[in-house]
């Protein structure tokens, strides 16, 4: 079950390499049946997920090298399951967000699967080396669909960018692999669950510089400051579905690693080290709302804003109280449909207007009523209007840190003040204000375009009236992790 | 009837939004009948509650509630509470909202947002409904930014005007400054009381359970959401600024409602403002000193709907001054007061637009024929806000300012200064209107026919004689003696009525109307003495005191986006990224590295971690 799931977008890239030159639409035909499908298996998977189960469930777990004891290991808990459907639906929601690309279909759809394929085998793999394998496999389709599909001067620096999101990426990784394989010298098993339960007795290295290695790998993903340039630069100059993808599932695989390995590993370096975490966090959420308001650029100003956003997920973990890991847990979920949506559109607004710039824009309410409605609903899903799902997650955040952190909650409650700021101000230059004659025959979303807005809309706003949906799948996960962290 | 009904107060009013957004969009008539048709029937329940709460014996009605979320120690269970405030409160919201809505079928006639401007109006009756039922503050609050946001999108319903679209954002922006202190006080009530059902913290506060630094931080966080909501000085600036909304917003969202959210906050948590004595005066001044502040800027404006804008917040400020000297009960009853008159002000003033085409009172005049109606129950209201017996703003506002002279003589005389504005300002606004010759009104404007201005349709001219009725009569609900009102709000104990502070209040207002009689009808005192006679006052109030340039060109502008943020946005592109990118490219071998791998080889790449992978491989088996 879960082997197809992380597989079906895999086997549709070979599907596709399989297929006759030059029948562009069949390719894309064929990416959404795989997508879909993949889907709504995890859409089964959440069906048949036992909410009362705190361990992984769906386990798949053979020999694979066993001289090293490396296993072919997947599962999935409360903590990658809600990251399996986002991974999920947004790859199928990219596939349709694609449609327009014209240059080398083949070879670009080719990509996006396999990309989807990397990422749900990182939220599925249990095994160190097998979800080392899966980090790195995710990073060469990036590369190829940043820079090749990506926008070239003079609208974009993409080869930069391509290399620089890599190069950061790479960085990181190697510090992970190093921890990978001090764990793995200290204990003699690559199995995360096992690890979880055990701990690790005593270190081949120091357990806090283990903890670190791990850590860095994860804080660039996620991305904190100062880490975080590659983000908007990767995000800016990607095609929109690669942007939704970016945005929406890779930076979780920071989070999420954070989660799994950082804390439920080394449950004593989190908590002797959440100080400096909390410190972390908080700067990256102000900070980088503050970096957010000076933007120019649409895309870049939603780049910017996940800095920002992703800084509350770090929050919750630094606290280490059910609360608010569930809450940093259920943010990452969100984020990925909230700025998966505002991705989408401000794809759509550029295909339409041919312009980023949002002083150059304005009044394009008028021209396109349904993508200025949905920027409205997106923006202030992105804000944390309650009955979405943003202010769920971030309530769960500010009240599970402020016992701990209280200065800290605090100075991080002050973002939500700037995050209103930049929102309505580029709602108000880019949508309202009188018409700009200029705009008058951009047009809007066809029918088509305006499924992945209608989707993305209906998990936001079904999270944010009824969380527990969601929040009683983490937290058959988060629950025993909390207990573990005292 | 079950008390489940109560959900379909503000339930109905959503499922009209819900209908019209999917549904009726395209019809106009049949979304606007749909809302009114919706806001009726919460109404009609409304009443039913009411007795029903009148009937009970502690002024309460259990409704049962439902689970929402557990996670952790964090579990929350949404309901809803009626009782006797809830009562009050749902009786002005849905009247209100009702009237105001049966009216906007006039004054929005035509309008192509016509349909998506009544499934705004069902969405905000709908959250402020939700608001004064909520049971918790959690969802207090989840309601208090609907409001806020229902208000953010009426403000700016005709976004394609610039100066709306702006009014809009700050209006959001400022309210949500004081939304942070509210939040930060809902978390630390959690943390220290591990519930936010409202009841559950009365009995917590009341047992004594928690510290005084702690209570008054609590108290003045949640008040701080009430400033923002509700107006107060220091975040104020937002209302004038929202009569950028069509009219009929102004009514029910800025005058009787949204913006009482905040007295009703602070009379609904009343046990945390009590519980010291810094939350107490912290309200009472703040409101003291916002009804005067407010109403000196009102008394200078040539906007119609700014005066009544700066009127409301000095309003505001009464009723805050109430809660303050420990009478929620007075506040409540000066809100429900203010609420009638005040949204029929307003509505008034929209007709007066709908016949001249503008707001700027200097173009009107002598609108008395042309408009009987709107002139009759405009000078009801301008009587009740003035406080003139027996209109209905006369008993409350003398409940309060006896209520200070008794606690706080400063506060008196800060009320009574109002007092004697309010009167001024509200007949300035009647003469420059309705007395003395038409001016022509506004050429090319939004009226049809501002030449020869004439009275506006039935639809428009009916709810404000129906509003003109509570003017007169709703003050009477807590006659001296007989105290209707303050029985059903569960208050026991009732000062005897004092009249010395009504003659005192009295003659203030008279003064101040026969001052604008004198300035603005007969004219034998010009109208340009103030600013003759104190220039530097009147250029002060004229410029609301120069908060607006404080906030926006100064605190924004220059020192956060010009300023902190500029910098920052330096340091960012400059320091951060200029480090990483002199990283990459100053050593020679990375750059070189850097330059073979983006020509495309990302075998190499791919080598590397092979090679890396064999190398521990290969330590590994050689450790054995």
């Amino acid at each position: 079950m879960l082997s197809s799931i992380v597989f079906l977008p895999a086997l549709g890239a070979l599907a596709i390499l399989l297929l006759p030159r030059g029948r562009d639409q069949l390719v894309r035909h064929t990416a959404l049946a795989f997508t879909f499908a993949a889907f709504v298996l995890s859409l089964v998977l959440f069906a048949l997920f036992d909410r009362g189960v705190s361990g992984p469930q769906f386990i798949e777990k053979y020999h694979w090298i066993p001289q090293l004891s490396v296993r072919y290991f997947l599962g999935v808990d409360g903590l990658s399951l809600p990251m399996v459907i986002l991974t999920a639906m947004l790859g199928f929601l990219s596939v349709i967000v694609s449609w327009g690309i014209r240059q080398r279909v083949r070879e670009y759809f080719i990509w996006l699967l396999l990309l989807e394929t990397g990422v749900l085998g990182v939220f599925t793999a249990l095994d160190l080396i097998l979800f080392f394998l899966f980090w790195e496999v995710e990073l060469i389709p990036m590369f190829m669909l940043i820079s090749v599909w990506g926008y070239a001067p003079p609208l974009g620096r993409r080869e930069y960018s391509a290399m620089k999101f890599l190069i950061f990426t790479i960085l990181g990784s190697s510090f992970m692999l190093v921890g990978i394989l001090t764990v793995y010298f200290s204990t003699g098993t690559f199995d995360m669950i096992e690890l979880a339960r055990t701990g690790i007795p005593h270190g081949v290295l120091p357990l806090a510089m283990i903890f670190f290695f791990f850590l860095l790998g994860f804080v660039i993903k996620l991305p904190v400051f100062p880490l975080h340039t590659w983000l908007p630069d990767a995000h800016t100059d990607a095609p929109t579905a690669v942007s939704v993808m970016l945005a929406g599932v890779l930076l979780k695989m920071g989070g999420y690693g954070i989660l799994r390995i950082n804390l439920s590993i080394f449950p004593g370096q989190a908590q002797q080290y959440s100080g400096f975490l909390a410190t972390v966090a908080v700067i990256s959420i102000l900070y980088g709302a503050v970096v957010t308001v000076r933007q120019r650029d649409l895309k870049r100003l939603i780049a910017y804003s996940s800095v920002s956003h992703m800084g509350f997920v770090l929050l919750g973990v630094a606290a280490l109280k059910e609360v608010s890991l569930t809450g940093a847990a259920l943010q990452m979920f969100t984020h990925g449909t909230i700025t998966g949506l505002l991705f989408v559109l401000t794809g759509l607004m550029y295909d339409k207007a041919h312009n980023r710039q949002i002083p150059e824009l304005g009044g394009l309410a008028h021209y396109m009523p349904v993508i200025a409605s949905g920027f409205a609903v997106a923006g202030l899903a992105a804000l944390g209007l309650p009955s979405m799902s943003g202010f769920v997650a971030e309530l769960l955040v500010f009240l599970g840190a402020f016992p701990i952190w209280r200065a800290t909650t605090i100075a991080a409650v002050f973002g939500i003040v700037l995050g209103a700021g930049y929102i309505l101000w580029m709602l108000e230059r880019a949508f309202f204000g009188p018409p700009n004659v200029r705009y008058a025959h951009a047009g809007d979303a066809g029918l088509w375009e305006a499924v992945p807005m209608v989707v993305l809309i209906a998990v936001i706003m079904g999270v944010g009236l009824y969380p527990a949906v969601i929040t009683d799948v983490i937290n058959s996960a988060i629950g025993p992790l909390a207990g573990r962290l005292g | 009837m079950p008390s489940e009904l109560a959900w379909a107060i503000w339930l109905l009013p959503l499922a009209a939004f819900v209908v019209i957004v999917f549904i009726t969009k395209p019809y106009p008539r049949i979304s606007g009948y749909i809302s009114i048709a919706a806001v009726l029937a919460s109404l009609v329940i409304s009443l039913w509650f009411v007795a029903k709460v009148y009937n009970s014996s502690d002024h309460h009605v259990p409704v049962p509630s439902y689970h929402w979320l557990t996670v952790g120690n964090f579990s929350l269970d949404i309901g809803l509470t009626v009782d006797s405030l809830a009562a009050v409160m749902l009786v002005v919201v849905t009247t209100v909202s009702l009237l105001v809505q049966v009216y906007s079928q006039g004054y929005m006639h035509g309008d192509h947002g016509y349909s998506r401007f009544f499934a705004y109006l069902s969405l905000f009756t709908a959250s402020m409904l939700g608001l004064v039922l909520a049971n918790n503050l959690i969802l207090v609050y989840f309601f208090w930014e609907l409001v806020g946001l229902c208000s953010y999108l009426l403000i700016g319903f005709w976004f394609d005007r610039p100066v709306a679209a702006a009014a809009a954002k700050k209006a959001f922006i400022v309210t949500r400054f004081g939304d942070l202190g509210f939040l930060i006080a809902i978390l630390a009530l959690f943390m220290s009381a591990g519930s936010l059902d409202i009841s559950f913290l009365n009995d917590w506060v009341k047992a004594g359970a928690a510290g005084s630094l702690l209570l008054t931080w609590v108290a003045l966080g949640v008040f701080a959401g009430a400033v923002g909501k509700s107006a107060q000085f220091p975040l104020h600036v937002w209302l004038p600024d929202a009569m950028e909304g069509p009219t009929p917003v102004s009514a029910l969202i800025h005058a009787a409602t949204m913006v009482a959210a905040g007295v009703y906050l602070v009379s609904r948590m009343f046990f945390l403002v009590d519980a010291t004595e810094t939350g107490r005066e912290m309200v009472a001044y703040i409101g003291g000193f916002t009804a005067i502040f407010a109403a000196s800027m009102g008394l200078v404006m040539f906007d119609i709907k700014r005066v009544l804008a700066y009127s409301t917040v000095s309003q505001l400020g009464y009723m805050m001054l109430a809660v303050g000297l420990g009478s929620p009960v007075i506040a409540m009853f000066h809100l429900l007061n203010h609420a009638f008159f005040k949204a029929l002000m307003f509505l008034g003033s929209g007709s007066v637009n709908h016949a001249t085409g503008t707001f700027d009172m200097r173009l009107m005049g002598g609108l008395r024929k042309a408009m009987p109606i709107t002139y009759g129950t405009f000078l009801v209201a301008a009587l009740a806000i003035s406080g003139i017996p027996p209109f209905s703003g006369f008993w409350s506002k003398d409940e309060i300012l006896a209520h200070a002279w008794e606690e706080n003589r400063a506060l008196f005389a800060l009320g009574l200064v109002a007092a004697f504005m309010t009167a001024f300002y509200v007949f300035r606004l009647m003469f420059m209107t309705f007395g003395g010759s038409y001016r022509g009104g506004e050429q090319g404007g939004h009226g049809e026919h501002s030449s020869h201005p004439h009275e506006s349709p039935w639809v428009m001219v009916l709810p404000l004689a129906i509003l003109a009725v509570p003017s007169v009569i709703s003050g009477f609900a807590n006659l001296p003696g007989l105290n209707w009102f303050g029985r059903f709000m569960g208050e026991d104990h009732f000062a005897s009525f004092n009249w010395s502070t009504a003659t005192a209040s009295l003659i203030a207002s008279l003064a101040g109307i026969f001052l604008a009689y004198l300035m603005y009808q007969v004219k034998v005192v010009p109208a340009t003495a103030l600013p003759r006679l104190l220039p530097n006052i009147y250029k002060a109030m004229y410029n609301k005191y120069g908060f607006d340039t404080l906030y926006e060109n100064v605190f924004v502008s220059r020192v956060l986006y010009r300023g902190i943020f500029a910098l920052l946005g330096w340091f960012d592109s400059t320091i951060v990224d200029g480090t990483v990118n002199g990283v990459a490219y100053l050593p020679v071998g990375v750059s070189s590295v850097a330059r073979r791998i983006q020509s495309g080889q990302v075998q190499a790449y791919g080598m590397a971690i092979f090679m890396g992978i064999l190398v521990i491989l290969a330590a590994f088996l050689l450790r054995g």
